[in-house]
């Protein structure tokens, strides 16, 4: 099997405009009768059915919350680069594209990127037009501000809240069409598998999570928003019910799992206290725009009061290796130096797990109201959740998994290998490497969503004519069959332990081997740890109740059997991964100073995996990385 | 630490509900409220008992889902969500008595989980600018003063999570419907449609079966996200002003 990354002829720059110039329309008329199934409402999610339903086309929306609103997308706070140049600081589609492409230790696509940066300024427009309200300077022009692996200023904002004012920006878009009638929503309804009939994705098995009720929905494409796996981790800065299945539901139908071992460790999050925690909190990167990063110089003075620590005691120690970004290192640059620090045993707070995040040189530069005006509503939950206060007392941070760069695989249409089927946003592979930069997630997700998919949809829907299949099809009642037998698998188990249980000892696991320092021999033994767990769950998990009417256990069951399969994916991929490149870092790789080493030679592709089988090992496909404008060359930060 | 809950369990929509006491031990204080509640659904599961269904996501204060009324306080004492509320500000051993959100237009689901979608279709009545993806201007090409802007964020800074409604004695909705109209109503993009936006929204919400304002002032009390109160005048005036706009036969 080859992949066709349907990448468009032409030079970088021109890729996009031929590409739609050439692209395939389809009739207002004949729009009219395609049905297309979305599943998510975050940015990507909302922002695709909201276009596509404005466009003339019938949608399906689908989200396993009780409002499309509420989409996980929301708790961005930082903010969402585009390449406006309204600062006049020198940036370009150019710069945005290549310090995207550099994030990512050069192992993204080069012409999604090139596009991505492009569309980035469409993206502030059609936002402003919506209602979005973006921060504003006295003149009434947009503000910005910097965030790490870039040296100029194009993150915009609203405030620590911008994932969701953009989300409720689509969202109101999508209410529109809901209104309208060309959008039917379907909240509190979780897709459990994707149809696929003679090759082609179909439609989805859903259960709706109310009445317990599993169905099955046709359509003429099928849309996944629907985010990433960051919570294979368990404890992660994703919300508590971001899952893996419907993209594993997917991968296990015949789509390709492409790098499931990027990801992303954020560095400032506010430390782990202790194991009864659900989730981590983040607190967004632009605090590194004024808040200077250290821990002490020696481990005598870990446990003092920071403030009585001199200056020259204290090692700020991204400032010390990377003087030219500092603070504003990227984020997989700055976990690794955190984690660094705190192996070294000068970790700060309970367990020596934290660094410092010091406001107090920015507080006496521009004084307590500016800072409160910018991060007011973090120092809020930093507060509230620690019950210290950052404006008199360093706040603690520490790294915590954040994003997941891997993904479906997709080309340049944004098209799974499985025809049809379509995949936006967090959930595909595309955009950001083996490391995202900070501000990209929400600038990748609307760009899919708003100025991708609607241009390139139509390329798959013209080969579509009358070839409609309805859910009465033997591939659909065969499906529904296999998800009802799934979920009476689970509930028939009758163990002793909660399916937290397994999971929170899945989450150790993939921490331990699969997290920020990665070794061949560490994932080998979390792999026959993952496959035992797997065999304990399936043995011993407890549901109680029904699988009718609302049953959270049982959602929770089923998301962390996908979890327990994902999970050994991932580490199969960060095994044969022989190389470290940004997020992925591995021990037998490393430069003398200790940052990641990239092996172009033989590791310039993407993993694309392929599901053989329960029990069999899934086959590499590799899609080789070929860099038509960019020199490939060793990231420096300093 | 120790507590004594007294937690509503309704088994459906229609089925009576009555309050159920158990005891929850060995809390961390660290803990937040919903983790407490996690640590006391997996002692259950261990007794046989099913676990107490409640909504939460994001946990950490912004989606909107979790939507606790604790001791009779939508989302508790203190200013937050529920997610954000933590264990060290109850007393040990003290009894806490754990409700879903009260209000007619929010029906029971099961346990603590409500249903939430009048505030989805409230939106769709009018809660948006019906702009076109493709043909906005540049960003800049309209200015908007800092005060507009920052006035309209702090309406927009709403979460839905429907605490306004279950603590208003007459189950209002203002707060959440005044913040929208007044979020987009400020913008100079939001302005063609005001008077529209005001009038359906504001016929929806009375549909829904939201009761009215009072001046009670308890939504502002509980709203997570500090919307203020003032902005349910200011949408009183535009819907007067729509109002008559369109007792008089003017289009709105």
């Amino acid at each position: 099997m080859t992949l066709e990354s349907n990448i468009p002829d032409g030079p970088l720059e021109q890729k996009w405009t031929n590409y739609k110039n050439n692209a395939k329309l389809v009739s207002p008329a004949n729009k009219r009768k395609f049905e297309l199934i979305v599943v998510g409402s975050g940015l990507a999610g909302a922002s695709a059915a909201a276009t596509l339903a404005e466009q003339g086309y019938k949608v399906k929306c689908f989200c396993y919350q009780d409002s499309p609103r509420r989409a996980h997308s929301i708790a961005a706070q930082g903010g969402i680069n585009a390449a406006k140049n309204y600062q006049n600081d020198g940036d370009s589609v150019y710069r945005l594209f290549y310090d995207t492409i550099k994030g990512g230790d050069f192992r993204a696509r080069e012409a999604n990127v090139y596009r991505l940066a492009e569309v980035s300024t469409d993206i502030i427009d059609q936002c402003v037009a919506q209602g979005v309200p973006l921060a504003r300077e006295y003149g009434g022009l947009l503000a910005n501000r910097s965030f790490g692996g870039a040296q100029v200023s194009r993150t915009f904002y609203a405030r620590g809240q911008t994932g969701q004012q953009l989300l409720l920006g689509a969202y109101a878009g999508l209410s529109h069409q809901i209104a309208l009638g060309s959008v039917k929503m379907f909240p509190r309804t979780e897709m459990l598998d994707l149809v696929v009939v003679d090759g082609h994705a179909k439609g989805i098995v859903v259960r709706d999570l109310n009445t317990g009720e599993i169905t099955t929905h046709a359509g003429d494409a099928v849309l996944l928003c629907t985010g990433g796996y960051g919570n294979v981790f368990y404890l992660s800065t994703n919300a508590r019910g971001c899952n893996v299945t419907a993209t594993f539901r997917a991968y296990k139908r015949g789509a390709l799992f492409a790098n499931p071992c990027y990801t992303q460790i954020h560095p400032t999050c506010i430390p782990v206290s202790g194991d009864y925690q659900s989730k981590l909190t983040l607190m967004s990167e632009s605090l590194r725009n004024d808040g200077r990063i250290w821990v002490p110089k020696r481990k005598e003075d870990c446990g003092k009061e920071p403030a009585s620590i001199p200056e020259e005691d204290r090692d700020y120690y991204l400032e010390r290796k990377y003087p030219s970004y500092g603070n504003l290192a990227p984020r997989d640059i700055s976990s690794r130096s955190a984690k660094e620090v705190c192996d070294e045993g000068r970790g700060v707070g309970p367990g020596g797990l934290g660094v410092y995040l010091d406001f107090s040189d920015a507080i006496k530069r521009l004084g307590q109201s500016t800072i409160e005006e910018r991060y007011g509503n973090l120092f809020e939950m930093y507060r509230n959740i620690t019950g210290e206060n950052a404006y008199e007392r360093p706040m603690r941070i520490y790294p915590a998994v954040h994003y997941t760069m891997g993904g479906l695989w997709v080309d340049y249409n944004l098209q799974s290998n499985i025809p049809g089927l379509h995949v936006l946003g967090e959930a595909n592979f595309s955009d950001h490497g083996a490391n995202r930069l900070g501000a990209s997630a929400l600038m990748q997700g609307l760009a899919d969503g708003y100025f991708v998919i609607p241009y390139t949809l139509g390329n798959y829907l013209t080969t579509q004519f009358g070839k409609k299949v309805d859910s009465s099809h033997p591939a659909f009642e065969q499906a529904l069959a296999d998800t009802n037998a799934r979920v009476k698998r689970l509930m028939d188990i009758k163990g002793t332990k909660p399916a937290d249980d397994f999971y929170r000892r899945l989450g150790l696991i993939i921490w331990d081997y699969c997290g920020m320092a990665r070794s061949a021999e560490g994932l080998k033994e979390a792999i026959g740890k993952i496959q035992a767990l797997r065999e304990e769950f399936w043995s011993d998990l407890r549901i109680l109740g029904t699988d009718g009417g609302i049953n959270m256990e049982l959602e929770r069951a089923g998301r962390v059997a996908d979890f327990l399969e994902f999970g050994e994916l991932m580490c199969l991929d960060a095994l044969v991964r022989d190389e470290s490149c940004g997020g992925h870092f591995r021990v037998e790789h490393q430069t003398p100073e200790g940052e990641a080493l990239r092996n172009d030679e033989n590791f310039s592709f993407v993993s694309a995996w392929k599901y053989e089988g329960d029990g069999n090992m899934p086959s590499l496909i590799k899609e080789p990385l070929v860099y038509e404008k960019v020199k490939l060359a060793t990231r420096s930060y300093k | 630490m120790k507590f004594h809950l007294k937690v509503w369990r309704q088994k459906t929509c229609k089925a009576p509900g009555k309050l159920e006491e158990y005891v929850a031990e060995n809390i961390p204080a660290e803990a937040s409220f919903l983790e407490m509640l996690d640590i006391v659904n997996s002692q259950l599961t261990g007794k046989n008992i099913e676990p107490i269904q409640f909504d939460s996501d994001c946990r950490e204060g912004i989606c909107g889902t979790c939507s606790l009324t604790i001791n009779g306080i939508p989302h508790g004492k203190g200013r937050g969500t529920t997610c954000q509320l933590y264990m060290r500000n109850f007393k040990d051993g003290e009894t806490i008595t754990i409700e879903p959100f009260r209000a007619d237009a929010f029906p029971v689901q099961r346990d603590l989980v409500t249903n939430r979608s009048a505030f989805d279709r409230v939106i769709q009545a009018g809660g948006y600018i019906s702009e076109r993806c493709g043909s906005a201007p540049d960003a800049n090409a309209v200015p908007i003063s800092k005060v507009i802007a920052d006035q309209a964020m702090d309406a927009a800074a709403c979460i839905g999570c429907g605490a306004c409604a279950a603590a208003c004695p007459n189950s209002s909705a203002m707060l959440f419907v005044s913040a929208k109209v007044t979020h987009l109503g400020l913008l100079p993009q939001g302005k063609p449609e005001k008077s529209r936006r005001v009038l359906n929204m504001v016929h929806q919400m009375d549909e829904e079966g939201f009761g009215n304002c009072s001046n009670y002032y308890a939504c502002e009390a509980v709203c997570p996200a500090g919307v203020p109160a003032s902005f349910i005048g200011r949408m009183n005036r535009e819907f007067t002003a729509a109002s008559v706009k369109e007792m008089v036969g003017m289009s709105v």
